[in-house]
């Protein structure tokens, strides 16, 4: 499951520097995903991490996140 | 809108600091929901928890009016401030404090006071719970 997330992300952050998918239960439905990207330069928190929901809509709407831990950074 | 729509539009707007979660502040039921709280004790912020378990409903309008999927959500003056994440990146840094500060004054430290107030049809809103 976490390949699909990476997936997702990928293709919807094309730029990042970095993108990581952390299972945090090894249960398949608990994650902690990093994004590294300079599309979050000038954006507010807030909006940083509705472009990470955006990306991750499908499995936040078919329940297979159960908990989802978000940490964003801008490029610098 | 709806009535709950409303009903959480005036709770959002009237509240200066209001924490949607899984339970009450007394007893909390998911540990996103318990960063958040935990962010805003950190600073000594009072707040008002709105518990989103009892109906289903509260938790789909409330994603509707903010934007924003996942619960917990806390609000400063009105604006969506993040989840648990960001609440607890923004305790870290000394940006909640100063979000505080800009949103409210001096007026969001009032003795850490919490409380828990129910949101759903069936019950008066501003009824005190917890």
């Amino acid at each position: 499951m976490s390949e699909r997330l990476q997936t997702l992300l990928d293709g919807a952050f094309p730029d990042a520097k970095n993108v990581d998918v952390v299972d945090r239960t090894g249960g398949g439905d608990h994650f902690h995903v990093t994004v590294v990207s300079p599309r979050f330069e000038g954006l507010s928190l807030v909006d940083q991490h509705r472009l990470v929901y955006d990306a991750l809509a499908e499995p936040l709407e078919d329940g297979t996140i159960h908990e989802l831990r978000i940490t964003t950074r801008g490029d610098a | 809108m709806s009535d709950l729509s409303d009903r959480i539009q005036e709770t959002i707007d009237a509240e200066p600091v209001v924490a949607f979660i899984k339970g009450t502040h007394e007893q909390c039921m998911c540990g996103n929901s318990e960063r958040a709280l935990q962010a805003l004790r950190s600073v000594g912020s009072s707040f008002t928890a709105v518990d989103v378990l009892p109906d289903p409903a509260i938790r789909q309008e409330l994603s509707g009016l903010s934007s924003w999927p996942t619960i917990p959500q806390v609000f400063v003056g009105g604006e969506l401030i993040g989840g648990a994440d960001i609440v607890q990146e923004l305790a870290a840094t000394g940006d909640l404090e100063a979000k505080l500060n800009e949103k409210l004054g001096d007026s969001w430290r009032n003795g850490g006071e919490e409380r828990t107030v129910a949101m759903t049809d069936r019950q008066d809103p501003f009824r005190v719970v917890g």
